[in-house]
C-alpha cells in the first residue's frame, strides 16, 4: 500500500514537472509534427510500398512512424529526467526514504511512459490527415500497442541512464542506441524493401514488432497487406517481453547500486 | 564506552570503506547517545562524506558493523530508513514543484497521507517560519530557505534521528543562526538525535560532542570543552617575514616552544600573557603583528594531525 502511493507519487511529480517546462513541451509536440510535415510531404509522390495498395502514399506510410519516434523522444527525454534527479539531488532523497526500489522504479518509468502516451495521443488526432480512418475499435487498440511501447522504450532508456551522471554520455547511447533502433524498426522504410543483412537486423530489431504492431492495429490487421510485416500476436508478445525485461533490468540495477 | 547502550542512538565498530585503492574509512568507531548533537569535524576529502552516506544507508561499509537506535543498517536498512530524517549538503528538493508539494511528495514516500500529512505540513511550515512561502516554487527561493525547507522535509516523518552533511556550507550568517537556532530546539523538545558533518570549527564548537575525522581516522573524540582542555593554556600567533628564522631565535634565546605554521609562528603555552611583552622587547623590528587566542578546535586538530582544516589532501 504504500509502496502504492510512493509509486503514484513520483508518477505524480514526473507529469506536473513536464508540464511546468514549456520548452519540453514545446519540442515534444512540435519536432515530430515538423518531422511529418516535412519528410512526409517530401518523399510523398516518389514512395510506393512494394505489394502495398495504389493510394498509400509517403505521409500515410511514415504516419505511424512519426508516432514511433514521438514516443521514442518522449521516452528519451523522461530518461535526461533520471540523470537531471541524480544531479539535482532529487534522486538522494528517495533512496534513503523507505521506499522500495520497484516502487521507485514503477514511479518513474509509468510517469515517462504517461508522457510518452499522452503526447502520441495528441499526435494521432492527425490520422485522417494523413489518410488513416479509425474507428472506435482500433483507436482503442492503437492507444493500447502506444501505451506498451511507451513502457518498454521509457524503461529501455532507464537502464541506460540509471548509472549515467550527465546528459552528454546519454547522448552517445541516443545516437548509437535508440534512434538506429528506430530506422531498423520499419518507420521510414518497410521490411520488404531491405537488403539481406538489413532485413536480419531488422527482424532482430525488437521495435520492428511495436512498429508491426501499431501499422497492423491502425488498420483493423487487413487492409495492408505487406506480407513481410510480423504477425500481430508475435509483435505483441515481443513487445510484452521487452518491456518486462527492461523492468527487471531496471530493478536489478537500483537495488545492486550504492548511488555514487 | 558502549556499556550504557540503552541509551545509545548510533553506535559504529570498526568501520572500513575504500572506493577502489583508496581508502576512504580506515576503522572508525563511535558512539553517540541519544538526544544529543553529535558532529564530525575535518578537513574536506577526510571522510566524513563516506561516513556520512553510510549512516544515511546510501553506502555499505567493506567491514564493521553500525547499528542505529538497536538496528543494523545493513541487514535492517528498510527499517532504519524509517528513523532517519536526512539533510543533503545538495539540495534534495525539486525546485520545479513548490514548498508544500514537495512536503507532500516527501510524505507520501513515507507513507504519510490525508489529514495527518497536512496537519504535520503545517505545524513544521510555521516551526520554520515558511508558511507564507508554501505556495512558491523552490527556485524562487533563497539559500537560507531552501536549507530550512530541506530540514522540514526530513523531520517531517518524525524521525529520531536527524543526519544532515555540512548543514551551514554555501549559506549566509544570518541562515546559519536560523539553521542552528532549528537544530537546538529541536535537542531541547524532543527526543531526536542529530548528527552532523562539518569543516567548521565554529559548527564544531556548537555540537554536545564530536569527532575529528582525518584520512579515514578519528583522531580525538569529546565536547569540544575537553578537547580544547587537552591543548591547555593560550595560543600566540605571531607574523614575521621569516618565520623559520624568528622560530629558531625563539627557542634558543628565551627557550620557547615555537613552531612554524605557515607564514606564522606559532607558540602554545600556559603562560602566553605573562611574557609577551619580554617577547615584543626582544624581537621588536621582527615582530609585524602578533595574536593571543584561547584555543580552538582547529588548534586541536592542529595539533593532533599537524595540518589546518582548511587544507585538503
Amino acid at each position: 500500500m504504500s509502496d502504492l502511493l510512493a509509486a503514484t507519487t513520483l508518477w505524480n511529480r514526473e507529469v506536473v514537472r513536464f508540464l511546468r517546462q514549456p520548452a519540453r513541451v514545446l519540442g515534444a509536440v512540435g519536432m515530430p509534427l515538423l518531422f511529418w510535415a516535412l519528410i512526409g510531404s517530401g518523399l510523398s509522390s516518389t514512395f510506393r510500398l512494394p505489394g502495398g495498395p495504389e493510394d498509400l502514399d509517403y505521409l500515410e506510410y511514415f504516419f505511424p512512424g512519426t508516432i514511433v519516434m514521438l514516443i521514442l523522444f518522449a521516452a528519451i527525454f523522461s530518461t535526461f529526467s533520471v540523470i537531471d534527479d541524480r544531479n539535482e539531488g532529487f534522486l538522494q532523497g528517495v533512496l534513503v526514504a523507505p521506499v522500495r526500489r520497484s516502487a521507485l522504479v514503477a514511479g518513474k518509468v509509468l510517469g515517462g511512459a504517461t508522457l510518452a502516451w499522452v503526447q502520441g495521443m495528441l499526435f494521432l488526432v492527425l490520422a485522417p490527415v494523413a489518410g488513416i480512418h479509425l474507428s472506435l475499435r482500433s483507436g482503442l487498440q492503437v492507444a493500447g500497442v502506444v501505451a506498451l511501447m511507451a513502457v518498454a522504450l521509457t524503461a529501455f532508456g532507464f537502464a541506460f541512464a540509471w548509472r549515467m551522471n550527465s546528459t552528454q554520455g546519454f547522448h552517445a547511447v541516443m545516437n548509437l542506441v535508440l534512434m538506429p533502433m528506430w530506422f531498423l524498426s520499419g518507420a521510414i522504410f518497410p521490411l520488404s524493401g531491405a537488403p539481406g543483412w538489413l532485413g536480419w537486423a531488422m527482424r532482430l530489431n525488437p521495435l520492428t514488432y511495436g512498429m508491426a504492431a501499431l501499422r497492423r492495429v491502425m488498420y483493423g490487421d487487413l487492409s495492408l497487406s505487406e506480407q513481410s510485416l510480423p504477425p500481430l500476436g508475435l509483435s505483441l508478445t515481443v513487445m510484452v517481453i521487452w518491456a518486462a525485461v527492461a523492468l527487471a533490468v531496471d530493478v536489478w540495477l537500483v537495488r545492486r547500486g550504492g548511488s555514487p | 564506552m558502549s556499556g550504557s547502550s540503552g541509551q545509545s542512538a548510533v553506535s559504529a565498530r570498526e568501520l572500513k570503506f575504500s572506493y577502489g585503492q583508496r581508502l576512504a574509512l580506515d576503522g572508525i568507531s563511535f558512539e553517540v547517545r541519544v538526544g544529543e548533537i553529535y558532529g564530525f569535524l575535518g578537513p574536506n576529502g577526510g571522510g566524513k562524506s563516506t561516513l556520512f552516506s553510510i549512516l544515511a544507508t546510501l553506502l555499505r561499509p567493506d567491514q564493521g558493523q553500525v547499528s542505529v537506535l538497536g538496528l543494523d543498517i545493513v541487514e535492517e536498512a528498510a527499517l532504519v530508513r524509517h528513523q532517519l530524517g536526512v539533510v543533503f549538503q545538495s539540495p534534495s528538493v525539486d525546485e520545479h514543484l513548490t514548498v508544500e508539494e514537495n512536503l507532500v511528495h516527501q510524505g507520501h514516500l513515507y507513507g504519510l497521507r490525508g489529514v495527518d500529512l497536512k496537519s504535520r505540513i503545517k505545524v513544521l511550515l510555521e516551526r520554520f517560519s515558511i508558511d507564507d512561502r508554501r505556495d512558491d516554487r523552490i527556485r524562487t527561493l533563497s539559500g537560507g530557505l531552501r536549507r530550512r525547507v530541506e530540514i522540514a522535509k526530513a523531520l517531517l516523518h518524525q524521525p529520531r534521528l536527524l543526519l544532515l552533511d555540512e548543514p551551514s556550507t554555501g549559506l549566509d550568517p544570518g541562515a546559519r543562526r536560523d539553521v542552528w537556532k532549528a537544530l537546538e530546539e529541536l535537542r531541547s523538545s524532543h527526543e531526536v538525535t542529530v548528527m552532523l558533518t562539518t569543516h567548521f570549527m565554529e559548527e564544531g564548537d556548537r555540537c554536545d560532542r564530536l569527532a575529528l575525522v582525518d584520512r579515514g581516522r578519528l583522531v580525538a573524540q569529546g565536547s569540544p570543552e575537553s578537547l580544547k582542555g587537552e591543548i591547555g593554556g593560550e595560543v600566540v600567533l605571531i607574523t614575521t617575514d621569516d618565520p623559520e628564522a624568528l622560530c629558531v631565535e625563539m627557542r634558543q634565546r628565551l627557550d620557547l616552544d615555537a613552531a612554524v605554521q605557515g607564514s606564522r609562528v606559532r607558540l602554545e603555552t600556559e603562560r602566553a600573557h605573562s611574557f609577551i611583552a619580554q617577547l615584543v622587547e626582544t624581537f621588536a623590528d621582527r615582530i609585524d603583528a602578533l595574536s593571543l587566542a584561547k584555543p580552538t578546535l582547529e588548534d586541536v586538530f592542529l595539533h593532533r594531525t599537524g595540518r589546518g582544516l582548511g587544507e585538503e589532501e
